[in-house]
């Protein structure tokens, strides 16, 4: 077991005062799903967003602590968000495929990064495509336009987009809060064979995708995190009275 | 008692749509009415000739062609120099600038350079580019003072069609590693090409058929040749026109009206390309 990510006394604030974290600490362990789950507005997503940085794009009042990546403080001002960025990859909840082509979407970081020889191009579009589980439906027409796909398709792809490029952490926030169960079934059996190589931190959009997909769980009420431990013993036998409501369905 | 109300309530309806169809058909009549007007006095001068030569008998005989040629110039001068720096405004404005006094400033600046009518463009014009920095009477100084006029068309136009690319590209593009810059460049731009050409389009059709800001900075009342350099006066369709209007005698209708119509046409044609472009990128467009 290796602590892949660590969050030491972290806490956060936005302007308008609205999401805010207190005092986070714990820490996600290497090639494991790790879930973030609570009631809408108790900081999963601003949690998220903090481990890629991409909370730079929003005005954030206070962020204070730390966040270790592979021991190095990824919230240091020096730090290299563009490489950050590459290594914790993020599927969004709605699928947003870019303007291009399916091709294009999955090549698209890696070319950014520079990166211009075809057969290592070719070679990630069918590796990550192979990964997310949609080779099979796709290999035949990988110039249409990406907006052809199905919306199940469409997210499978911003997950084969993120690992197109070699992260070593996922993030994804809700992925598959549109999708019908199919579509879903699909992106979780995914993301169970995807954690032998990567790690990976979910906001799930249901307790109950939460209990079936978590080897670690982190409840978060509020801006606090109430109970972390082990999947099975938090949605079975939680320590705190509040996880217990919530994992019930008594609140939330 | 119940039926005749519904009848009545049913004409009034129909009386108030024909009403409005009316109203919007009335609008319509001065435009088409001043073409058709425009065609029938002007085409029976459209000839090779009259496209393609020197006007001859003090103007009152011959083509248009410097006339033609200088608008081009002209229309193409105003593209240099409005185009990428009216394209790079927009570009701050909507992907950099935060809102703050300054950008407001800048803004109101830009809403407040198109209300300005276009003669004090003109003696602007004359001011800074002809008399201070010594282009003289030209058409680099013309074309100057057009690109000033057209840039906030162009400025507004670029900066509505950067801002209606979905916010999620740019969070997804970042996502992946890209720089802003990368984002722009590769996504933003791009998908608002066709918005910015429209836009772009529009201002330069503007500039193309202005009279007051190029009479006293590059337009000739009659030259004998074409215009060698950037530094030329030069002969332009709506000077021209105001030109063989009024200020030359015995001047013959046709040649009056056919010159209009060219310019007409000359306009109206980078008008239908500005819809084109915008259509055909409607039908395409992924999002």
């Amino acid at each position: 077991m290796v602590d892949k990510i660590v969050i030491d006394h972290f806490s956060l604030q936005y302007t308008d005062g609205t999401e805010s974290l207190r005092d986070i600490n714990f820490n996600i362990v290497a090639n494991t799903i790790t879930v973030l789950f609570g009631p809408a507005g108790g900081g999963k997503s601003s949690l998220l967003r903090c481990l890629n940085r991409l909370n730079d794009l929003t005005e954030v009042k206070v962020a204070s602590g730390k966040i270790l990546l592979d021991g190095e403080n990824i919230l240091d001002p020096k730090t290299d968000v563009i490489a950050l960025r590459r290594k914790v990859g993020m599927v969004f909840a709605r699928p947003v495929v870019l303007p291009l082509t399916i091709r294009g979407n999955l090549t698209y970081g890696l070319e950014l990064a520079g990166e211009k020889r075809r057969s290592r191009l070719d070679d990630a579009v069918e590796r990550s495509l192979k990964l997310a589980a949609l080779w099979e439906e796709v290999k035949d027409r990988l110039g249409d336009p990406a907006i052809a796909l199905s919306g199940g398709q469409q997210q499978r792809l911003c997950l084969a987009r993120a690992l197109a490029n070699q992260p070593e952490v996922i993030l994804l926030d809700e992925p598959t809060s549109g999708l019908d169960p199919i579509s879903t079934g699909k992106v979780e059996a995914a993301l169970q064979e995807l954690k032998r190589d990567y790690t990976i931190i979910l906001v799930p959009h249901s307790v109950q995708q939460a209990a079936r997909t978590a080897d670690y769980a982190a409840f978060f009420l509020q801006g606090e995190l109430v109970e972390y431990g082990e999947g099975k013993s938090i949605f079975t036998k939680p320590k705190e009275k509040r996880t217990q409501d919530y994992v019930e369905g008594r609140f939330g | 008692m119940n039926r005749k109300l519904r009848i009545d309530r049913t004409i009034i309806q129909r009386l108030g749509f024909s009403l409005l169809t009316l109203v919007a058909v009335a609008t319509v009549i001065p435009i088409l009415a001043v073409v058709a007007y425009i065609i029938k006095e002007g085409a029976p001068a459209i000839s090779w000739e009259f496209l393609t030569a020197m006007p001859s008998d003090g103007m009152r005989a011959g083509g248009i062609l410097p006339a033609i040629v200088g608008t081009f110039y002209l229309t193409v001068g105003t593209a240099i120099f409005s185009v990428p720096l009216g394209i790079a405004a927009a570009i701050y404005l909507s992907e950099y600038a935060r809102d703050t006094t300054w950008t407001r400033i800048i803004r109101i600046a830009i809403i407040n350079l198109a209300g300005i009518p276009s003669v004090v463009y003109g003696l602007f014009g004359l001011g800074l580019f002809v008399i201070f920095l010594k282009f003289g009477t030209s058409i680099l100084a013309a074309s100057l003072t057009l690109s000033i006029m057209t840039l906030p068309v162009i400025i507004s136009a670029s900066e509505e069609a950067l801002r209606a690319v979905p916010q999620a590209f740019r969070t997804v593009s970042i996502s992946l590693g890209g720089t802003q810059w990368q984002t722009i460049r590769k996504i933003i731009l791009p998908q608002a090409l066709p918005g910015i050409l429209t836009g772009v389009i529009l201002g330069l059709e503007r500039a193309a058929g202005e009279t007051a800001p190029i009479l006293f900075t590059g337009a000739a009342f009659f030259l004998p040749r074409l215009p060698g350099s950037p530094l030329d006066a030069t002969m332009a369709l709506p000077y021209h026109l105001f030109v063989i209007s009024t200020q030359v005698p015995e001047m013959p209708f046709q040649i009056q009206y056919g010159t209009a119509l060219v310019l007409i046409v000359f306009v109206l044609s980078m008008n239908v390309i500005a819809t084109l472009v915008r259509s055909r990128a409607r039908a395409k467009r992924q999002w």
